[in-house]
């Protein structure tokens, strides 16, 4: 089932939570809705699932107007932050839910259903703790049962609201991966909302990234992180430092100027050198070091007084063997620039 | 290993308080309690049960008992529509209905008694047309349980309102994701929530009626044998100097309300419980 | 990944009407909700009130104010107040201590001390007036003492105060309990480090704390202490002019079949009813914001909402 989202506004008294807002998903893809919060991804996710409505626009699902449908009817199936089990419901019992409250007519039969529950169980490697309540489980388990519960009315579409954003670390790395994996094998069309850039960059077939209710950027965790097309989807994903500087013919100088353009780099594409090679670097004293980690991250002050950021591996630092408080030079290998556009 | 009566801190004031606290409580309450039961003790169990299986005290108990239940079951069917109405919807005059629902608990119960019974009279507001059509309201065990009803009112709407309004909305937007009815959700997602805190509202309301003796002596008519509630008949056998017959009803109703404490207690503490939040630092067993 | 035992079924219902809110209930379902739940308050609220008035003016402003200017009247006043007068304060000061010891402690027997204090809320009025009268009246256990003093407890006005104190013992203490409980220790165990004495702890940090429940607690305690019926009518003996409150003489009016004057006087404890109502309105609003702070507060994160 693809979902298309057209010039969706959605307005929460003076605020706007979203402003023309669209977006297309073709059948099958995983997508992730990613922006800082009050964004506007929760409240487009919200809209698409039909537990609110947008003031204007349309929704459609394989092409099918369901703007004015309500969630009842939509059938997807959706997985809240904080997962909203039924407390009072073991989790055999929250897994079938949706089937037991199908009508009559369409209701599978107790074993039909029991068999289901018991296959979702296994998929997400719970089936011992059926008879639980879920005041009794992690998490990461509460997490997985939510995700079971909206599988069972087979929904076309998966919809998860920062699925992962109340659990440890660790979990949510697991969880994470767990998704990616269930998605390779079952191809649902799926959106899922975070603010966890590297989760997004490593579980979605392709990002949204969203700010103050507007779409940045659409494109796959390659593109966005490599081709951001503007100075917000730049500094969301991944550090980054700014400077001001003029443009030269070839190369962008980096300089003080407050009248030049904005600079973004990342901190593991400057290289820092003792000896000036040209240019294009620019003098620093090194502040801070530190190497625990992958990466060693320096932190330095430019000639000019303006703090810098910049990672090296840990056999560059070696090599160097820097100290603080050292004169060094520095030199951007990829910078970004973004014009200002006329509005 | 020592027994410890209290755990140590470092706040003073707890002899001070607690020796008062105590000895205001025993003065007031257990004294007084203790006397009655002496007295009580006073007659053999012949004569205790002779009194309190009477045929006229016997009545009391079912007239007492039948229209408190009553009140109390209507109180818990409206009080649930009263509380969801009041929690979920706005409508003119919201805040008047919601702050004088708690009247019953504030108005005096004598005034109380003569109102009602002024309205539901043969010739009063409500009275009148009903007795048109053969039903007598006032002087009769509907009249009884119509007071009973006033003055449990509050109990579980101010029981199921906070339960209500703390309640996660996404549970009910939970349900209508996986497909149910409006009316499916209520009863299988939001009832069982407020299940405990109306039951508790429902014993309260309960409890608080089977001993109501002024809203109640006015509108009851009090026929022994027929309109007589159980606390009017300790107040009729005091006014006869019948101290030990006074006495051993007044036990019964003791016991009850003893009784009746526990399970109020214990709905209290269930519909209380706070969602445990889930440890993500249990090392999750390998599950098969 | 195993064969998908699938129970997506062939035609689902049709789509429904639109709903206002995206998962509520429909406007008609909703108004005959709303219709239903004003009726039952209508009859069992508004109704009572309503004729409590009606009929204390039912015969004019004259008679209503002639009413509760006869001497009896005045008594009757005078008592409600003077009862309550002494109930409230007594009740108030244990209240604090009961909250204290409770709140603020650990000890064995907790649970059975809070209900032995809900005690007086469950039992009958009219039980709780009898078992007064078995410990002092004539034939009580302290009776005969009490006759060779020539000290009359029951049947006058010291009965009536105790059986008010009784009735109104829980109230204060309920409200307070849980609050105090609520505040922690941290803020006193501050104070006290600082070099406060107990009592100006106490004074200074924990009272200011609590002062939104205690007000409302004294309102509760207030409004059942002058409108007690039951426990009062067993232990007065209904002498008029000296031991009669003012719902004692309201029964006594009504009887005598003056009712315009019996709705007068239930009139200003209907007022005082709903005195009581909106003061305590308020205050529960102050007292449910201050509780939220100070949870929050001890939560640490201490961020503004």
């Amino acid at each position: 089932m693809s979902i298309e989202a057209q010039n969706i506004t959605k307005k929460f008294g003076q605020f706007a939570a979203l402003d023309q807002v669209s977006l297309k998903i073709p059948t099958g893809e995983l997508v992730a809705l990613l922006g800082p919060s009050g964004s506007g991804k929760t409240t487009l996710l919200r809209i698409i699932a039909g537990l609110e409505f947008a003031d204007s626009g349309t929704v459609l699902f394989d092409g099918e107007d369901t703007t004015h449908r309500t969630a009842r009817d939509r059938r997807v199936g959706f997985v809240f932050q904080h997962y909203a089990l039924f407390r009072h419901m073991t989790v055999f019992e929250n897994i079938a839910f949706g089937l037991k409250v199908r009508p009559r007519g369409v209701r599978p039969s107790k074993e039909q259903i029991q068999a289901k529950v018991y296959e979702l169980l296994k998929l997400i490697q719970l089936k011992n703790l059926a008879n639980r309540y879920p005041s009794q489980l992690s998490g990461g388990q509460r997490q997985r049962v939510a995700l079971a519960r909206a599988l069972a009315v087979e929904p076309s579409v998966l919809l998860l609201d920062e699925p992962f954003g109340s659990l440890d670390a660790k979990v949510r790395l697991e969880l994470r991966r767990w998704l990616r994996q269930l998605h390779d094998e079952v191809h649902i069309t799926s959106v899922f909302v975070t603010h966890d850039q590297d989760e997004a960059l490593e579980v979605a077939d392709r990002i949204a990234v969203m700010n103050e209710g507007r779409i940045e950027q659409v494109g796959t965790p390659d593109e966005v992180y490599h081709r951001p097309l503007t100075p917000f989807v730049y500094n969301f994903l991944g550090n980054v430092n700014l400077f001001h500087g003029r443009i030269d013919e070839e190369t962008p100088a980096i300089h003080d100027a407050a009248t030049g353009e904005l600079v973004y780099v990342r901190p593991h594409l400057l290289e820092i050198h003792r000896q000036s090679n040209g240019a294009s670097n620019f003098r620093a004293t090194i502040k801070h070091i530190n190497s625990a980690g992958p990466l060693v991250k320096i932190e330095a002050l430019t000639e000019w007084g303006a703090p810098v950021h910049v990672e090296l591996s840990q056999e560059k630092f070696r090599e160097l063997q820097l100290a603080k408080d050292e004169a060094v030079f520095i030199i951007p290998k990829e910078l970004k620039v973004f014009h200002k556009k006329a509005v | 290993m020592s027994f410890t009566f209290k755990k140590r801190s470092n706040l003073p004031g707890f002899g001070l308080a607690l020796g008062y606290t105590v000895l205001y409580l025993s003065l007031i309450v257990l004294i007084p309690l203790a006397a009655t039961f002496l007295k009580a003790s006073a007659l053999t169990w012949g004569q205790f049960w002779h009194i309190v299986a009477s045929p006229r005290a016997v009545a009391s108990y079912r007239l007492t008992f039948g229209a408190s239940l009553v009140g109390a079951v209507i109180n818990l069917i409206f009080g649930i529509l009263v509380a969801w109405v009041l929690v979920r919807y706005s409508f003119p005059g919201k805040r008047l209905f919601d702050t004088l629902v708690d009247l019953p608990f504030a108005l005096p119960t004598a005034v109380a008694g003569i109102a009602l019974t002024t309205i539901y009279a043969p010739n009063g507001w409500l009275g009148r047309p009903l007795a048109s059509i053969g039903i007598k309201s006032a002087y009769s065990p509907l009249g009884v349980a119509i007071a009973l009803t006033f003055i449990g009112l509050p109990f579980v709407v101010r029981s199921v309102q906070p339960v209500l309004e703390d309640m996660d909305k996404e549970l009910e937007e939970a349900a209508a994701s996986l497909g149910a009815s409006r009316w499916q959700t209520f009863s299988r997602v939001v009832l069982p929530t407020i299940l405990p805190a109306a039951l508790a509202g429902f014993a309260m309301a309960f409890a608080r009626a089977v001993g109501e003796y002024g809203s109640v002596v006015f509108i009851s008519g009090n026929m022994p044998m027929r309109t007589e509630i159980t606390p009017l008949l300790i107040i009729t056998k005091l006014d006869q100097y019948d101290y030990k017959g006074a006495t051993a009803i007044a036990v019964v109703m003791l016991v009850f309300s003893m009784i009746l404490l526990l399970p109020i207690n214990l709905l209290q503490k269930w519909s209380s419980r706070r969602e445990e939040k889930p440890s993500d630092l249990i090392p999750e067993a390998s599950e098969t | 990944m195993a064969t998908t035992i699938s129970i997506r079924p062939a035609n689902l219902p049709a789509t429904r009407r639109v709903a206002t809110a995206a998962t509520g209930e429909s406007a008609a379902v909703r108004w005959i909700l709303i219709g239903l739940a004003v009726s039952f308050l209508a009859l069992f609220i508004f109704l009572p009130l309503a004729i409590v008035f009606s009929q204390a003016f039912a015969k004019g402003i004259g008679v209503y104010w002639a009413s509760l200017h006869t001497p009896d009247a005045l008594a009757a006043i005078r008592l409600t107040l003077l009862a309550a007068g002494i109930a409230v304060p007594l009740n108030v000061v244990f209240g604090v201590a009961a909250a204290w010891a409770i709140g603020k402690f650990e000890f064995v027997g907790k649970s059975v001390l809070i209900t032995l204090i809900d005690l007086p809320f469950s039992v009958s009025p009219v039980v709780s007036g009898l078992i007064y009268v078995l410990l002092f009246g004539l034939q009580g256990v302290l009776g005969p003492w009490l006759a060779r003093h020539d000290l009359q407890i029951i049947f006058a006005v010291p009965g009536i105060v105790l059986a008010t104190i009784f009735v109104t013992f829980p109230f204060v203490a309920r409200e307070l309990i849980p609050l105090i409980q609520a505040q922690g220790q941290e803020e006193e165990e501050a104070a006290l480090a600082l070099g406060a004495s107990g009592w100006q702890t106490f004074f200074r940090v924990s009272l200011p704390n609590i002062k939104w429940g205690l007000l409302y607690g004294v309102i509760l305690c207030n409004a059942r202490a002058m409108g007690e019926f039951g426990a009062v009518s067993v232990v007065s003996g209904h002498i008029r002019g000296r031991t009669n409150t003012m719902p004692l003489h309201v029964e006594i009016l009504y009887n005598e079949y003056q009712f315009a004057a019996a709705f007068a006087v239930a009139s200003l404890l209907a007022l005082l009813a709903l005195a009581t109502l909106v003061v305590k309105t308020i205050v529960e609003w102050r007292a449910r914001r201050q509780l939220a702070e100070s949870a929050r507060w001890n939560d640490g994160n201490g961020e503004p909402a």
